[in-house]
């Protein structure tokens, strides 16, 4: 693999960029892989990672029906936080925090991590009570995290309306400064750049179409393009197609796909140097390193796997932004997607063993895989390797829906949903 | 924006009338009691989320205030049928083997 250096960088552009490396090989598959992952988006790239670079599993393949990080890793509003209320949420999610604050170093790779922190606003007496109890309970766990009153929560965002005056006045917040955005894109290219470095073989435009389970033990996967793939250990990180995948396996999962949107504007110059959500005007806003401002909320109530949204949820959202930011009021919005989230009943994620031997699922993110990408790759690689699950993902059981253990975390955290 | 016809009503109004209310046709146990922790998790928690025809609760909450079924594709959104809660729907949607109605509430 090329290394990236500023020494690298002037040397090519003397040369006019012409004489880049690939940043991955187009392989042709083998037949027997110790380790395959279906889906190459960002938890799927990394799982590959990891496996390759800490476990020493470096015969896999990565099996992607599209493109690599082309589902919603990079579809996402690219925060990246931890203050989740409960314990195993709050470990698993500052797990990944910590592993996001080496992430360009490791990779070799800018992912434009940048720490501006992450504001989550309280507007009722209820809101200040929640948030106060989160802020103690992420201290506990050792997550950086402090009650603002609406003074300091001014001074952070000195455009933001703070006045009494409002329809929803702003009581205070939670601060964590050591959130922020990356830049999503990179880092489904930066996971995949240096999982191809240590072999790991990525097959792009290759659908799976049916799983090979064979006495109750995964086989390997067929796809449409190369035939039949064997595998040791297949993990399957699918996201929105999570529930298609698992009935190939012949089991169900909890989930319930919707569309996500999101929203960027035209592009403006910097105005907003940290990132606001509010889930009572239920709304968020962050302002890229190219200007534009980035614009999510909640789900689209319907399930939907059309990867387009309804303009009501546009409209709501929009409403929560201009209630914040009177500022922005004339801002043009550029572009709109949506994306489809595979939802649990808890709002937490299903890492997991299933009923068929060897076949394990990642899924279930809902609205907040991207912030947990490093950490969510990093204990699905190591439950891989072994066959175990990582401590870290054993609450997330997709049994845990059957013996009542769920990790309530809807409404609870700063969640917007 | 969909336009759902509401069979209360008999007329077609904005999405935005109305409040998604999941999926459509889910008996309650008729003795909770006697369920194993496996059926009542099935029964609370794992729903259908075909890709494809959907048969779901929406309540007209901004209109007439009552529940009703819709059958919709969750893949082109195209809605085929409105019905009451209590009968199956005309065409589209097959029915499922365990369909004993049960009114949302």
């Amino acid at each position: 693999m090329q290394r990236y250096s500023a020494l690298g960088l002037l040397t090519q552009g003397l040369r006019h960029h012409e004489n880049w490396q690939r940043v991955w090989r187009n392989p042709t598959p083998k037949k027997h892989y110790d380790v395959i992952v279906v889906g190459g988006g960002g938890h799927g790239l990394a799982t590959a990672y990891y496996l390759a670079k800490l476990h020493g599993v470096t015969n896999v393949a990565v099996v992607e029906k599209g493109y690599l990080g082309g589902g919603n890793t990079g579809r996402n509003t690219t925060i990246v936080r931890s203050n989740y209320l409960w314990d195993e949420a709050a470990h698993l999610y500052e797990h990944a925090m910590k592993l996001w604050e080496g992430l360009s170093q490791d990779l070799n790779y800018n992912v434009m991590f940048s720490q501006r922190g992450v504001l989550n606003l309280g507007h009722t007496l209820q809101d200040m009570r929640d948030i106060q109890r989160r802020v103690n309970a992420n201290r506990l766990n050792g997550i950086d995290s402090e009650v603002l009153d609406t003074q300091q929560v001014q001074e952070l965002v000195p455009i933001m309306d703070c006045s009494p005056n409002t329809r929803y006045p702003i009581l205070g917040g939670s601060w964590q400064p050591r959130a922020g955005v990356a830049r999503h894109d990179a880092v489904a290219w930066g996971y995949a750049r240096a999982a191809d470095a240590l072999g790991v073989d990525l097959l792009q435009q290759t659908e799976v179409t049916d799983l090979i389970v064979e006495q109750g033990t995964v086989k390997g996967v067929s796809t449409a393009r190369y035939g039949d793939l064997y595998a040791e250990r297949v993990g399957c990180v699918v996201a929105g197609n999570s529930g298609v995948l698992a009935k190939m396996a012949g089991f169900n999962l909890p989930l319930e796909s919707h569309p996500l949107q999101a929203l960027v504007s035209e592009p403006i110059k910097p105005i907003l140097d940290t990132v606001v959500m509010s889930n009572h005007v239920h709304g968020y806003v962050s302002q890229s390193d190219k200007g534009d401002l980035v614009i999510g909320a909640g789900i689209d109530s319907y399930n939907g796997y059309g990867q387009r949204g309804s303009f009501p949820t546009i409209e709501h959202t929009l409403q929560a932004i201009i209630e914040l930011f009177p500022i922005f009021s004339r801002v043009r919005m550029n572009r709109q997607w949506g994306g489809i989230v595979d939802t649990c009943p808890d709002a937490c994620p299903i890492i997991s063993k299933t009923p068929v031997r060897n076949l394990f699922f990642n899924c279930g993110w809902g609205t907040g895989g991207f912030k947990a990408t490093t950490g969510s790759g990093h204990v699905f690689a190591a439950s891989l390797a072994k066959g175990e699950m990582h401590p870290l993902a054993e609450p997330f059981s997709m049994f845990r829906f059957h013996t009542g253990a769920l990790v309530d975390e809807h409404g609870a955290a700063g969640v917007a949903h | 924006m969909l336009h759902i016809h509401c069979p209360h009503c008999g007329e077609h109004r904005e999405e935005d009338e109305f409040h998604y209310k999941g999926q459509a046709h889910i008996a309650r146990p008729l003795d909770p009691e006697s369920c194993t922790d496996e059926q009542w998790g099935d029964y609370l928690y794992f729903r259908d989320n075909p890709r494809g025809l959907h048969r779901e609760v929406w309540f007209h909450s901004a209109g007439c205030r009552k529940f009703f079924n819709v059958v919709r594709d969750t893949q082109t959104y195209e809605i085929h049928e409105s019905y009451l809660i209590g009968t199956q729907p005309a065409g589209s949607g097959t029915p499922d083997s365990d369909s004993t109605e049960v009114q949302a509430s």
